[in-house]
């Protein structure tokens, strides 16, 4: 996983490596600094002489100058290396999900591939700092303050003997033991967060039935459990401060009690003062860095989760693929269902389609009628290849689907999805989705067919007015003919419109189909409409239920014989839907 | 040490937050106040001992006569490892109680803010993003854990730390002592002025950081549409676009941020270097020593300032990164107070709702049990009580109102319900057919007019109890997390599983819910996503039956439901609603042809009313809307 993840690195392998050759470096002049300091001290001690004091007071300006250019540098290539890393990983996440079908998107959902590119790509690019900013640095400071250490303290150095691994296994034992509560509490505090936010979405439900005592109750169960497992992880992880005092004041009174009596016993040939004071900062130093790595452990475990999570949709193999010799012309818009049965996921029990065998000729209006649920959408995503068909064959203009070149076959069949979207940008921009070479009278044109231009001019910024994100500026109605707009500047062999014209009026509905007829005929025209008057004047109207088509037939035909026409007809005349 | 743009604090703020710590833990906040102290003054005693120390092996060393200096240094020693032990023990404490304290409030203060929202008006969740809401709970509340479990033990302790180190600094020479002030004021000035490009760069990577996710999320949840239109290789450039900027700007962001470190920390290496050969000439060269002890200049003197800079630095930086942790977390706190200082809704309703017994002659009498029956009791001048039976009588007479005083949203309303009657509103969107049954529950209340209730003036009754006689389905249907019969009971939490099923069967929940995998036991999560949402409203529909009110509200409760599922919830619908006054606001003109009078209402004026068959003849508005000549938005 660590291996896929750090593909990324790429062009910033230069600045990673260059920052932990920098951090290395200030590491080896910082431990030597007290090594340094040591000799000063014992040399002011001794009485040497004023140019002796400052050639070595002046070496460690210049030490510490060093590591200072050495840390400064270090920072910015780190800072470089760890945001390209993110940048690298953030497009070849997106890269990749272009890449996916339908049946990919459905898996993850939109809104956890967002979390994924967002707040698990900025953990991944903290602990990436963290590693190589610290994760060299910590063990090799630790390694280094030990080492020099023991040249110089000598016997002084027993002390690290016994702290480190006390240490050690204190921050491994606390950081092992609060992982998992604070995981726990975490996920009961996203639980809770949950429960507020739909608190405050139905306060209308709450305050309508007087419920705010009932709720403040449920609240405060929940808050104080949450605080009473809060305060069970947080009270592990505060064992941490006294863990690392007891080490500070064990080095602390070792050293004094030690050095001081080797200092006088030696007369100051094996250790003297200098040594003692060096040998406290460096008994710093080495608590310090064990503290760093205790972190640093945390912090790895802790984004493990997101790294995960990231690999996983860089490891998604897109369930369809251009096939090879592909078919670049669709030749017209006859479509043919031969056996076709189809369910979401392999995993999935239930099919949302079966047996589905149905022929439509080029340049035919065909309306598909049944409750939600029924197939009506999963039947006409089979026809641009959003989803493979599980069993049988597609074919359209006389080629199965899954010969086609994919961005030519969907090029030939535009559909307007039930969930559609418009973006931020003008409604021009947005137009020009369909086909980006589009003119001015090409999207004007459109407009028209789609019912579209007559609101667009009454815009004072007509085609250029700006589209909010999401749309949120338009109506749904309009919004909806934008869509229908967008479709038909393509061109299409083949028209979708999956229930798109919902929240239009029926006479405007009745002026898009009209002109549908007029102005392409040639086009096939696939309507999946609620309103029996959407459909009733299609050359064939296919009636879906369970996942199967029920009947088939004309406006008359199966007033006549299909009883489920028979009843939303009647259900919607005499709800007053037709009163003409 | 970064500073994100300072949110305003208004003053005071702090001082209440620590009030409330204080308020909430009287004895065990103070005992941690007192245990960090102790802990961080024990931090500067060996600065004082080692001096000595170093002094009694100075003295001895040449002689090289360890007991004689055991006598003086083991005594020492003992008395430091006692100390030290002290000070152990009240570390272990503290942070124990620190841990208690912190958790333990902000469970107080979550529940405070909680309570206090659900006694606000309506109005305010109207009129505010309900993700600002939800950042009280989230941010606001993790930045005051931060303040504090971390920023006031470490103010103490480091400000502690800096003012015994500085006496002490100061006890033994001023010269050094004045050394290493001009140390530290020189790491103060770089940190500000890094600290300014830094919170320039962090601005901006913010912001591009918001443009960035904005484009992300837009496309991920458009990206159905996208592949339909063949537009990855676009949106794949649009994005890189965006990508190429927030690395640039974060990578400037994350320069400043990360320079900063080494840069202190190498000034006070430079400083403690500085130290050394300073003490050392001062040393050689005889120059007298001015200090608060009047002690003479020695070796014994330098050793202890060697290790007292790195502690005055070392606390000097964590003071500075304190004090913006602190502001933020002000900022936080302010937000909280402020949700918790929002106005409550105010209720001086005395009017309550009883459960009746109502005798054949038409006498009322109170009693306690769930009769089915109920009636307002209406205190008198004279301390009796007055009843009135519950009939569900609506009038509403001439009411304007408008959500702003400078727009009116609803001019002259009059609309009379009587018992058992079926009132429809129908209109364009913002016509205010919803605002009319704002005022009825009080949600909102009315600039001028009258509404009645059963002939009690409503701004009489309690609020509480005025919303429990009056039932309500919306078109959004919100349920909760929990078992389906837990969504059901949330109409009447006193109903029996009995009561909940027979008002899923009324509202024609009950066969669905039975074929689900665990029956009335089904868990619903997520606003019930595992359920259609004809299903989720026959929950709501159910939920609103269980509770039995005489008057119902249905806002368009079936608008978003398909015709032939409709026409099922249009069952349950018909069945509660027979009996009761109902007010019924819908799109499809289908579910309001059988009322007993339709208003059709613009721009918040009645301009038609009459039933069905009237408004047909009358060829207005109405009858446009009907043969579907108006687009409804």
């Amino acid at each position: 996983m660590l291996k896929r993840l750090m593909q990324s690195v790429r062009e910033f392998k230069t600045p990673t490596i260059l920052t932990l050759l920098f951090i290395t470096l200030e590491a080896v002049i910082e431990t030597s600094l007290p090594f340094i300091t040591a000799t000063l001290v014992n040399l002011i001690k001794d009485g040497a002489e004023m140019a002796q004091v400052l050639q070595l007071g002046g070496l460690l300006v210049v030490m510490a100058l060093a590591s200072l250019s050495c840390g400064g540098i270090a920072a910015i290539t780190c800072s470089k290396a760890s945001s390209g890393f993110a940048r690298n990983l953030r497009h070849d996440i997106f890269t990749k999900v272009q890449t996916y079908s339908f049946e990919n998107i459905d898996k993850f959902s939109s809104s956890s591939l967002v979390t994924r590119m967002t707040t698990d790509i900025a953990h991944v690019q903290m602990s990436f700092m963290m590693i190589i900013r610290t994760a060299i640095r910590s063990p090799l400071m630790l390694i280094f303050s030990t080492v020099m250490a023991y040249l110089m303290g000598g016997a002084l150095a027993a002390a690290f003997v016994v702290v480190i691994p006390v240490l050690a296994v204190g921050l491994l034992l606390i950081s092992r033991k609060a992982m998992p509560a604070f995981r726990r509490v975490f996920r009961k505090y996203d639980r809770m967060n949950e429960s507020i936010e739909e608190n405050v979405r139905a306060m209308r439900v709450v305050k309508g039935f007087s419920r705010e005592e009932y709720e403040k109750e449920k609240f405060g169960k929940a808050s104080d459990d949450i605080a009473k497992e809060f305060t069970f992880a947080e009270r592990i992880v505060a064992l941490n401060t006294p863990l690392m005092n007891f080490c500070m004041y064990f080095n602390m009174l070792f050293i004094l009690l030690v050095g001081s009596y080797f200092a006088v016993n030696s007369g100051g040939t094996t250790v003297d003062v200098g040594q003692i004071s060096a040998m406290l900062t460096y008994g710093m130093q080495i608590l310090m860095s064990l503290m760093m790595l205790s972190m640093i452990y945390v912090m790895l475990t802790m984004s493990a989760e997101s790294m995960k999570r990231i690999y996983e949709v860089l490891e998604e193999t897109p369930t369809l693929t251009n096939p090879e010799h592909a078919v670049c012309e669709v030749k017209d818009g006859s479509i043919v269902f031969s056996n076709v049965s189809f369910k979401y996921s392999s995993a999935a029990k239930k099919y949302a389609l079966s047996d589905i065998d149905l022929t439509i000729p080029s340049g035919a209006t065909v309306g598909i009628l049944g409750g939600t649920g029924v197939g009506k959408s999963s039947l006409v995503q089979l026809i641009p290849r959003l989803y493979d068909a599980t069993e049988g064959t597609v074919t359209v203009g006389g080629v199965d689907v899954r010969d086609y070149d994919i961005t030519s076959l969907r090029s030939a069949v535009a559909m307007v999805l039930q969930k559609n979207l418009l973006f931020a940008g003008t409604i021009k921009e947005n137009l020009r989705w369909g086909k980006p070479d589009a003119t001015d009278e090409e999207i004007v044109a459109a407009c028209r067919l789609a019912c579209a231009d007559e609101f667009i001019s009454t815009f004072p910024d007509g085609y250029d007015t700006k589209i909010e994100q999401g749309g949120t500026n338009v109506s749904g109605g309009q919004k909806q003919r934008l869509c229908i707009a967008r479709a038909l500047i393509a061109q299409p062999k083949i028209l979708i419109l999956d229930d798109s014209t919902s929240a239009v009026d029926m006479k405007t509905d009745a002026l898009i189909r009209a002109g549908f007829e007029e102005y392409i005929p040639s086009t096939t025209k696939l309507i999946i409409a609620q309103r029996v008057s959407s459909v009733m004047h299609a050359d064939m109207i296919v009636v879906m239920d369970g996942g199967k088509i029920a009947d088939i037939g004309t406006h008359e035909e199966l007033l006549k014989s299909s009883e489920i026409y028979q009843e939303v007809y009647q259900q919607q005349t005499n709800g007053g839907a037709e009163h003409e | 040490m970064n500073k994100p743009k300072r949110p305003p604090v208004k003053k005071g703020t702090l001082k209440r937050t620590i009030l409330t710590v204080f308020q909430a833990y009287p004895v065990m906040f103070p005992v941690t106040l007192l245990c960090i102290l102790f802990s961080a003054v024990v931090a500067a005693v060996p600065d004082v001992l080692i001096q000595k120390i170093v002094a009694a092996i100075e003295t001895w060393q040449p002689a090289q006569d360890w007991p004689s200096a055991a006598k003086e240094i083991v005594p020492m020693v003992i008395f430091l490892a006692v100390l030290y032990l002290l000070a152990l023990a009240a570390t272990a404490l503290y942070t124990q109680l620190m841990a208690v304290i912190t958790q333990g409030y902000l469970s107080k203060m979550r529940r405070k803010m909680f309570d206090g929202m659900q006694n606000l008006p309506i109005r305010y969740f109207d009129s505010t993003k309900h993700g600002d809401i939800m950042s009280h709970y989230t941010n606001d509340i993790d930045t005051l854990r931060q303040l504090i479990s971390q920023s006031i033990p470490s103010i103490i302790r480091a400000g502690s730390v800096v003012i015994c180190v500085l006496g002490i600094m100061l006890y033994y020479s001023i010269w050094m002592t004045l050394l290493v002030l001009a140390g530290v004021t020189l790491m103060f000035y770089v940190s500000k002025k890094f600290g300014g490009g830094c919170a320039k760069y962090f601005l901006r990577h913010q912001k591009s950081m918001g443009a960035t996710e904005g484009y992300i999320q837009e496309m991920m949840n458009g990206q159905k549409v996208v592949k339909v239109f063949c537009h990855e290789q676009d949106a794949q450039e649009g994005f890189d676009a965006l990508n190429d900027a927030l690395f640039d700007d974060s990578y400037r962001a994350n320069c400043y941020s990360n320079i900063l470190g080494p840069i202190i920390q190498n000034i006070g290496n430079i400083l403690y270097v500085l130290v050394a050969v300073v003490g050392g000439a001062l040393l050689l060269t005889d120059v007298p020593n001015i200090s608060i002890s009047g002690m003479p200049f020695t070796l014994s003197i330098v050793i202890p300032f060697l290790n007292m800079t790195k502690q005055f630095t070392g606390n000097i930086n964590q003071l500075s990164q304190q004090i913006n942790h602190i502001v933020m977390a002000l900022a936080g706190a302010n937000r909280i107070f402020e949700l918790m200082d929002q106005e409550a809704e105010t209720d001086d309703g005395l009017v309550t709702l009883v459960n009746a017994h109502i005798a054949a002659d038409g006498t009322v009498t109170e009693v306690k049990e769930h009769t089915g029956k109920w009636a307002w009791k209406q205190p008198q001048e004279d301390g009796s009580f007055l009843y009135i039976p519950l009939c569900g009588d609506v009038r509403l007479t001439e009411v304007d109102f408008g959500y702003t005083d400078e727009k009116q949203v609803l001019y002259d309303i009059s609309v009379y319900a009587e018992p058992g009657q079926k009132v429809a509103f129908v209109g364009a969107t913002g016509a205010g057919k919803t605002t009319i049954t704002n005022l009825i529950n009080r949600f909102y209340d009315i600039a001028d007019g009258k509404i009645r209730y059963d002939g009690i003036n409503i701004n009489k009754i309690r609020k509480s109890d005025l919303r429990s006689s009056l039932g309500i389905v919306l078109q959004e249907t919100n349920l909760f997390t929990g078992t389906v019969m837990e969504n059901i009971r949330y109409g009447r939490l006193d109903a029996t599983d009995e009561e909940c099923i027979e008002a899923a069967r009324l509202a024609g929940a009950d066969s669905f819910i039975s074929r689900l995998p665990e029956g009335y036991e089904t868990q619903l999560s997520g606003n019930g996503a595992n359920l259609s949402q004809g299903q989720r409203q026959l929950i709501a529909i159910a939920r609103a039956a269980v509770a039995d009110p005489p008057v119902l509200i249905m806002d368009e409760a079936t608008s978003s439901i398909d015709t032939r599922t409709e026409a099922i919830v249009q069952r349950g619908m018909d069945q509660l609603m027979e009996g009761r006054t109902v007010f019924v606001i819908a799109h499809r003109l289908s579910t309001v042809k059988n009322s007993d009078v339709i208003m059709v209402l613009d721009r918040g004026r009645i301009i038609e009313r009459g039933t069905h068959e009237d408004l047909i003849a009358e060829r207005g508005t109405y009858y446009q809307l009907y043969t579907g000549a108006f687009e409804l938005e």
